[in-house]
Order: structure tokens, then C-alpha cells, then sequence
């Protein structure tokens, strides 16, 4: 035989190992899948889930009173402290009515700013308005705190002085591009046209809002309230720079990693934020409202 | 003589420096099914969507049966759409969606919901009221989409490239049933599409476009058969233009003339040729052979080319094929022939 060696035949009947590989892959999406996905999952497994786990064991056991050291073995002992000494539950709500204020305040603040950027400016404004919206994450958080500090302080162009009202003001502050980013890319994706449609049926802005956009972008809302909720509930340096005497989770989960020496309290109270948000995710898929897209 | 349905005045719009409608006049009856035929670009969804109110013009007025609605917002309009993308909300049923519009409109419960079965039965979509948009097949969203309109009763209902979406055969099908429910219902249809013959088969008359302007609008068999441009011979149908030089050979007129393809008889060089018939003489260039006819492309001896359209009664595609490179008469009817302006 002596056909040409470019013809398809010929390309066939070279079958080479790496030819071979990539039949087979070819045939077999599922290992195809997992191959692909196998370098996520494995830090997704080991680097997320793996690092849980160890908080949750080191929650288990118990430091030493005088030497700080750790005595591996099971006890409910921390999580017991957890729940019965009042200041800790009036520190874990105080926590809670932070994260949420802070939400709620991102979310007013967001959705009429995405909904402008992504269904009234032009194509050009709209890319500034990205940039300037992305501008202050490329700061450091430390210095826009203490810019914070700064206008907060009672000499401050502010001055309304330190505290949780503060603390909800800085946190608002700097979360308030993870909501906005969301909502717009949740706004840009709904077509104009079912806008247009509400109106066409006789529904004013109003009614199109709730009957329409809202729905439709709710999973935004739940994707940015994720990172405002969980930001704001871990969050232990704002509230240290111009929160005054007032105190969260964060900064008992720091003073007991730190000053206490106690790691295994700190890993307790360390879970109350992750337990918090396994049960708002859960609220937010009952409500079916993930589901429809 | 009672108010059109639609009558737009001097109608403009442009975008910056895109002047995408560029002077409308028209007046559209009550209970017209109406078109409006033009190429890509030629501002026919511009005009449709400031009739709408979801684009106000740059000047001109609007107006829905006698009253001006410029400047009024779409909510205020008694129109509706068929969008070309359908734009059915996803998170709600069929039924809610053919719903919304009555309950915007606060109509109580019960009558609500027996017109809007009575729409979806009328679009022949019985059974569907709990899918989701998702779940409808392109045809179905389509039907679901006309309902949702028509259940408000518009004064005047819109559709843009309704069909656009669609195959070949279930347009066809779709163009059957949406001129029976026109006829049902007897609301003023405006329909815009660039497809001629969808145009010519489905609207009682027919605006074509070019360019931001309106060529001409009349009958189908106005538009068709006496085009009043050169572009609206060239748009609907096949123009076969004959001018110059040619047109003195053959007519012995000055002008430029259209004969339509089956209004051509290709026929042997030595035939009769009668009083009321004129004729040309040329070589075949190209036989096309298309099942029930056969498309002939003659080069005349005058100077230009026509294009004959034959049914192929009698012969197969082996007669015809062998008709390429020959020399052949083309006679038609005097009264097939129309000058065109220029
Ligand atoms: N929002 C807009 N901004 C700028 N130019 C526009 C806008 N809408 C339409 N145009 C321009 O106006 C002209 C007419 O557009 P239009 O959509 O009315 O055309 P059409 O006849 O509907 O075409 P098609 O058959 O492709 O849908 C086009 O040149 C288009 O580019
Ligand atoms: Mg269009």
C-alpha cells in the first residue's frame, strides 16, 4: 500500500498513544469531567473543606488553663461556654445585626446603582462606571478604615465619633462593591426587552420592578448579600479601628487566638459565622427562588 | 369616515448621527392586517417601536385612533407587542404570563383567568398553562407570546419578525393561523418582516421600506405587480428591469420597464407573436431547475438580462436542461409590462 500519508485514512490508522488518549477522553465525557475537575476539587476538598473540618476538631478540644497547651481530647466543654455565658450571645447578635444592617444598607445603595449602570447608561459611561466602581478595592483596606477613622473622629469632616453605628458606616463602606458587582452582572444579563414587555402590558416602573427585575435578580441580591453577610459577620480590624469599645465575633475569635492563648475556644466561636451561613443559604433555597434560572 | 387605527405624521427618528426613520406618513385602517416590508436597517422596528412609546421621535406625531400619543409612555398606549425574542417572563407560568396585563389592569380574578384560557385556547395552547417559558418549544413561545397580547384587546397589536424565529414549515403554518385569528378577533394587526413573501401572502396592504422612508404602500397585488420604485420592483420579487437602449429595441420606448419572471413565455425563435404581446429575443444562460418550475436566465440581444419563470406542466428537467446556450423568444402581454420611476 502506498496511499499518501496526509490522507484521512492514513491519519487513522496512526494511532499514537496520545491520539489514543484523546479518543478515549473523547468517548468517556464523565473522566473527561472529572479529570478537568479534579484540580478544583482537590482544593476545594483539602484547602476549604479539609481547613472546616480542622476548625470544627480544634473546637473539640481544650487548652490548658496556665500554659496554653492543647489537650486533644472530645469535649462540648467550649461550644457549652459558648452558649451559656450571656456576653458571648449578646456579642454573637450584635454580630449578626451588623452583618445584616450592613446588608440591607449595601443592597439600598447597590441595586439603584447597578440598575443604572446596567439598564440606563450607555455602553461608555458604563464601562467607567465598572472601573469606578472596582477603583477602591485596589486600596488597602487598612487605609480606607482609617480614612474612616479619620471623618469619623470627633474633628473629622464627619465627626460623628466611633462605635456600631461607625462600624456599620465603614463595613457598608467597603462591601459595597461585592453587592453592586453582582446586581449588575444579574442586571446586564436581563433583556430589555422583558422591561419593555411589563410596559407594553401597563405596568409603570413600580410594578415592573417588583413583579419583574426583582424577581429575576434576586440570586444576584443572594450572590452580594453572601460576600456583605459573611464579609462583615469575619470582620474584626474595622471594628477595631472605629468601633470603639464595641466588640464581634472576630474580635473574640482574635483576642482568644491571641491575649487568651485559648485556640480551641477561638475555633469554637470561629464556627458560629460558618454555621450562621449554612443557615441563611439554606433559608434562601427554600425559598425556591435559586432554582428558576 | 371614522379615525385610522394608526396614522403617523412626518415621523423621524435618528440616533446621533444614524437617521434610522427619516419621514413617515401613513394611515393604517381599523381591522387592517398591515405590513411592513423592508431590508435590514431600514428603520421598520424604529417606527414599530415609537408606535409603541418605547422610543419617542425626533419629530412627528403618533396617533392611535384620532388621539395624539407621543409623547405618552407605553403603559398609556393601547397597543400591545409580540416581541421578536418573545419576551416571556421565565419565573412566571404561561398562564401568569398571559395573565400580567389583566392584573396590571385590576380585572377581577374570575374573568381573568376564563380570558386567559380563552387566549391560550385560541393560540391552540390548551394543557400549557402551568409550563414555564423554558419548557415551550420556539413555536409555542411564539403563541404564548401572541396571546399575552391579544388577551388585553390592544386597539392595535405589534408584531415584530414574529416568525423570524421560526423553520420554514411551522412559519408557513403560522402564517395560516395568525391571519385566522386576525380575522377572529378583528384587531388592527402591524406587522413588521423582511420576508416579501410573508408580506404579500398575509397583509391586506403593505408598506415597503428603504432606508428610513415608506416606497410605496398598497395591495399586495399593487406592490406586486405595479412597483412604483425600482427598489420595491427589486425588493418584492425579481424586478427584470428592461431600460436604456434595450428598452427602444424592444418597446421602442424611453424608460426603464418591469415584467415579472411568470409573466415571461419562453418560447422558440420562429414563434407567432400577437398584436397585443411584445417580444425580445436572447441566449439562455442559466437553467434552474426547482421542482415545480424551472428558473430561465436570458441574456437578450438588446442589451440586459431577464429572468422567465416556467411551470413545468408538461416537461421534466431533462427537456429543459438542454435549453441552456440556446437561443429562445420571450413574448408576454403588453399589459405586463410597467414603467418604473426612477
Ligand atoms: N438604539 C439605537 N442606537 C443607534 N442606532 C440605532 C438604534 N436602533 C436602531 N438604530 C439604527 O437605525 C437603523 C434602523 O434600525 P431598525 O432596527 O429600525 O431596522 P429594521 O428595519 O428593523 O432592520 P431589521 O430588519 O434588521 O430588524 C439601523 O441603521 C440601526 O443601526
Ligand atoms: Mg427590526
Amino acid at each position: 500500500m502506498n496511499a499518501a500519508p496526509n490522507t484521512p485514512a492514513a491519519a487513522l490508522s496512526r494511532r499514537t498513544p496520545r491520539r489514543r488518549l484523546s479518543a478515549f477522553l473523547h468517548r468517556h465525557a464523565g473522566v473527561r469531567l472529572s479529570l478537568l475537575l479534579s484540580a478544583p476539587m482537590l482544593w476545594l476538598g483539602i484547602a476549604y473543606l479539609g481547613a472546616l473540618a480542622a476548625l470544627f476538631a480544634a473546637a473539640l478540644w481544650r487548652a490548658d488553663t496556665f500554659t496554653g497547651d492543647l489537650i486533644r481530647e472530645v469535649t462540648w466543654a467550649n461550644f457549652q461556654d459558648l452558649f451559656t455565658t450571656e456576653v458571648y450571645r449578646t456579642i454573637a447578635l450584635r454580630s449578626v445585626g451588623v452583618a445584616v444592617a450592613v446588608t440591607l444598607i449595601d443592597l439600598v445603595i447597590a441595586f439603584p446603582m447597578a440598575f443604572a449602570m446596567a439598564k440606563l447608561a450607555s455602553p461608555r459611561a458604563q464601562r467607567w462606571l465598572v472601573i469606578a466602581v472596582l477603583t477602591p478595592l485596589w486600596a488597602s483596606y487598612l487605609v480606607k478604615a482609617y480614612a474612616w477613622r479619620v471623618m469619623l473622629s470627633s474633628e473629622g469632616v464627619l465627626g460623628w465619633g466611633y462605635g456600631l453605628t461607625a462600624t456599620i458606616i465603614t463595613l457598608s463602606y467597603l462591601w459595597l462593591p461585592y453587592m453592586i458587582l453582582p446586581i449588575y452582572a444579574g442586571l446586564e444579563r436581563l433583556p430589555n426587552s422583558l422591561l419593555e414587555a411589563a410596559g407594553d402590558l401597563g405596568a409603570r416602573g413600580w410594578r415592573t420592578f417588583r413583579t419583574v427585575v426583582w424577581p429575576l435578580a434576586f440570586p444576584a441580591v443572594v450572590a452580594g448579600s453572601i460576600f456583605t453577610f459573611s464579609l462583615s459577620l469575619g470582620d474584626y480590624i474595622a471594628v477595631k479601628i472605629v468601633g470603639g469599645r464595641s466588640q464581634l465575633i472576630g474580635n473574640v475569635v482574635y483576642d482568644n487566638i491571641g491575649a487568651a492563648n485559648n485556640l480551641p475556644f477561638a475555633a469554637a466561636v470561629a464556627t458560629v459565622p460558618v454555621v450562621i451561613m449554612l443557615v441563611y443559604l439554606a433559608a434562601v433555597r427554600r425559598t425556591g427562588a435559586l432554582e428558576n434560572l | 369616515m371614522s379615525d385610522p387605527a394608526v396614522r403617523l405624521s412626518g415621523l423621524r427618528k435618528s440616533f446621533g448621527a444614524v437617521h434610522a426613520v427619516t419621514g413617515v406618513d401613513l394611515d393604517i385602517a381599523d381591522g387592517e392586517f398591515f405590513a411592513m416590508l423592508g431590508p435590514s436597517g431600514s428603520g421598520k422596528t424604529t417606527v414599530l417601536r415609537m408606535i409603541a412609546g418605547f422610543e419617542s421621535p425626533t419629530s412627528g406625531t403618533v396617533e392611535l385612533g384620532g388621539v395624539d400619543v407621543t409623547r405618552l409612555a407605553p403603559f398609556e398606549r393601547d397597543v400591545n407587542t409580540v416581541f421578536q425574542d418573545y419576551a416571556l417572563f421565565p419565573h412566571m407560568s404561561v398562564l401568569d404570563n398571559v395573565e400580567y396585563g389583566l392584573r396590571v389592569k385590576r380585572v377581577p380574578r374570575a374573568e381573568r383567568r376564563e380570558r386567559a384560557l380563552a387566549a391560550l385556547a385560541s393560540v391552540r395552547l390548551e394543557g400549557y398553562e402551568r409550563r414555564r417559558p423554558g419548557q415551550l418549544s420556539g413555536g409555542q413561545r411564539q403563541r404564548v407570546a401572541l396571546a399575552r397580547a391579544l388577551v388585553n384587546r390592544p386597539r392595535v397589536l405589534l408584531l415584530d419578525e414574529p416568525l423570524g424565529a421560526l423553520d420554514l414549515k411551522l412559519r408557513e403554518e403560522m402564517q395560516v393561523e395568525l391571519k385566522s385569528i386576525q380575522r377572529e378577533v378583528g384587531i388592527t394587526f402591524l406587522f413588521v418582516t423582511h420576508d416579501q413573501e410573508e408580506a404579500l401572502t398575509m397583509s391586506d396592504r403593505v408598506a415597503v421600506f428603504d432606508r428610513g422612508r415608506v416606497e410605496q404602500v398598497g395591495t399586495p397585488a399593487e406592490i406586486y405587480e405595479r412597483p412604483a420604485t425600482a427598489f420595491v420592483a427589486g425588493f418584492v420579487g425579481t424586478s427584470n428591469l428592461i431600460s436604456g437602449s434595450a428598452a427602444q429595441a424592444v418597446l421602442g420606448r424611453e424608460g426603464t420597464f418591469s415584467v415579472r419572471p411568470e409573466k415571461l413565455r419562453v418560447a422558440a425563435l420562429g414563434d407567432p407573436v400577437d398584436g397585443a404581446e411584445h417580444s425580445a429575443t436572447g441566449t439562455v444562460s442559466e437553467v434552474v431547475y426547482a421542482g415545480p418550475a424551472t428558473r430561465f436566465v436570458v441574456e437578450l440581444d438588446a442589451g440586459g438580462r431577464l429572468i422567465a419563470l416556467q411551470q413545468n406542466l408538461q416537461v421534466s428537467s431533462m427537456d429543459v436542461m438542454g435549453l441552456r446556450g440556446t437561443k429562445v423568444r420571450l413574448v408576454w402581454h403588453r399589459r405586463h409590462e410597467f414603467a418604473i420611476v426612477s
